[in-house]
């Protein structure tokens, strides 16, 4: 019965139905359901769900919005209730949109699928200058740092930053995406990686530090 | 009638112009600056590029006030400098306008999500683009262009302000991409609901800028012609930035396009220009084909 229950949490963050998605994750807690298997079991495949249809082009940019707010309601209720352990997923990563760009849309979408994946992320935000991006590596000893940039005026800030990781010697990996940005640019600048979409991104930063990649299939 | 929607309606092809940001790249402006305040602190570069484009054949140039609006200023602590900057840009691009040509106000989104998704009330976002709108009037534009539009409650109320808040003809662009769904804005918006919504906001002239390139803008336009009586505006990218010595170079070159130019000419267009990373010759070399036809 219990399993019926998973699916219709995963289903009503697919479906980007915030009162449900709260409803049956009290529900779970009430039945005696530790959070952590919430997550794993409920929210978690519902967000993998959501990743592959918007990468696939079947729901688009307000969709997703709308399934990340049902996500993070039920995640506001489980929280509490993860033990530190719980939290500390796969790897460190510093995300943000750089120096000029406003632009937060697409980061944000992959700061969130990543958390999804079990990356602890920590989202700088907007108009992240150089030296942002290098304390908040140095401070949180980050596995990976992500940049987003929407205008063809503010991309070329991504080889600013990389160039000060390089030359401090950070060991730490860089990725990069937005719209205006190929992979051609990406190796131009030296990043380690590039990424065309959110579920794309989280395959690219697992492989950047060396976790096992499965193919996701949507039936 | 406006003088433009006069020329307009002659029949005759207008030739826009093409880049502003990646020309100023070209000309000194650094990876992260406000590329609006550049329309007060080197006056000189704007003109120039006007200058550049009308020489080169344009009939219509776009003033750099892209993203002077409030919402986007307000980055660079330049808020409440909207009037000054877009009168300024207006100011620039009239004083190197010859007789018969004209200028068109740029405006872009507000780079905010609107309510309920987003923070930000429809009736701010109204305000905001009225307020620019107001100042590239009275700083002298023929028409206004807003463009690279992917939401609709944003592109329709942009619309709106311009057409409530102006005397001036407005044109109307989103922003495609071809994906599994066929062509869609990133919000999902198919090329009918696009020219449907801007239509019924009030926009004058509809069709397409930035995206993958000439070839996308072509799929766009064929199958946005047979969707409205309007006139079109079609103004693609130079194909996909690379990065080459420290520069966003742009994959197709005014030879790469000159043919696919053509075809978007055959495709109905009435307003043909370009978008990020075409220059001044990529304009000259629409310029020969509209002149051979």
């Amino acid at each position: 019965m219990t399993e019926e229950i998973f699916k219709e949490l995963s289903q009503a963050v697919i479906d980007g139905n915030k009162d449900k998605s709260i409803e049956l994750t009290n529900k779970l807690l009430e039945l005696g359901i530790d959070a952590k298997t919430i997550l794993d079991f409920g929210l978690l495949p519902g967000m993998d769900v959501v990743g592959i249809r918007f990468r696939d082009n079947i729901i688009f940019v307000p969709q997703v919005l709308i399934s990340a707010r049902a996500m993070k309601s039920s995640l506001a209720i489980l929280e509490p209730l993860l033990s530190k352990a719980d939290l500390k997923g796969s790897g460190t990563i510093i995300m943000g949109t750089v120096k000029g760009d406003i632009h937060d849309i697409g980061k944000n979408i992959v700061s969130m699928m990543l958390r999804s994946s079990g990356f602890t992320v920590i989202d700088l935000g907007i108009d992240t200058k150089v030296e942002k991006f290098i304390d908040a590596i140095k401070k949180e000893n980050a596995d990976i740092v992500g940049m987003s940039a929407l205008l063809t005026t503010t991309m070329g800030y991504m080889k600013v930053v990389i160039d000060k990781i390089k030359e401090e010697g950070i060991l730490v990996k860089t990725m990069v995406g937005g719209a205006p940005i190929s992979k051609a640019f990406a190796s131009e600048v030296g990043a380690d990686g590039y990424a065309k979409n959110a579920t794309d991104a989280v395959k690219l930063a697992k492989q950047l530090i060396g976790i096992e990649v499965k193919e996701n299939k949507i039936e | 009638m406006n003088k433009f929607l006069e020329a307009l309606n002659s029949g005759k092809i207008l030739l826009s112009d093409g880049a502003m940001g990646t020309e100023l790249q070209k000309r000194g402006l650094p990876s992260g600056a406000c590329p609006e305040e550049f329309n007060i602190s080197h006056p000189e570069i704007i003109k120039d590029i006007h200058r550049d484009y009308f020489l080169a054949g344009s009939d219509i140039v776009e003033t750099n006030t892209f993203g002077a609006n409030r919402a986007r200023l307000k980055l660079h602590g330049f808020e409440n400098r909207v009037k000054e900057f877009c009168i300024a840009a207006a100011q620039l691009a009239k004083s190197v306008c010859p007789d018969g040509k004209f200028v068109a106000g740029s405006m872009g989104p507000t780079g905010e999500l609107l309510e309920p998704l987003g923070t930000l009330p429809e009736n701010e976002a109204y305000d905001i683009f009225a307020e620019q709108a107001s100042a590239l009037e009275e700083g002298g534009v023929d028409v206004l262009y807003i463009e690279t539009m992917m939401a609709p409650e944003e592109a329709t109320t942009a619309v709106r302000a311009a057409k409530e808040n102006t005397k001036l003809p407005v044109v109307a662009s989103m922003t495609f991409e071809l994906g599994n769904a066929g062509l869609r804005t990133m919000w999902g918006i198919d090329v009918k609901t696009a020219a449907e919504k801007y239509a019924e906001a009030g926009a004058d002239v509809i069709g397409a800028n930035c995206g993958k390139g000439f070839d996308e803008m072509i799929a766009i336009i064929k199958e946005l012609r047979p969707l409205t009586k309007k006139p079109i505006i079609a103004q693609a990218n130079a194909g996909i930035p690379e990065w080459i010595h420290g520069m966003s170079v742009y994959t197709e070159t005014p030879e790469v396009i000159a043919p696919k130019a053509e075809e978007l000419i055959k495709a109905g267009v009435n307003i043909i220009g370009g978008c990020c990373g075409t220059g001044p010759d990529h304009i000259k070399k629409i310029k020969e084909i509209l002149d051979r036809q």
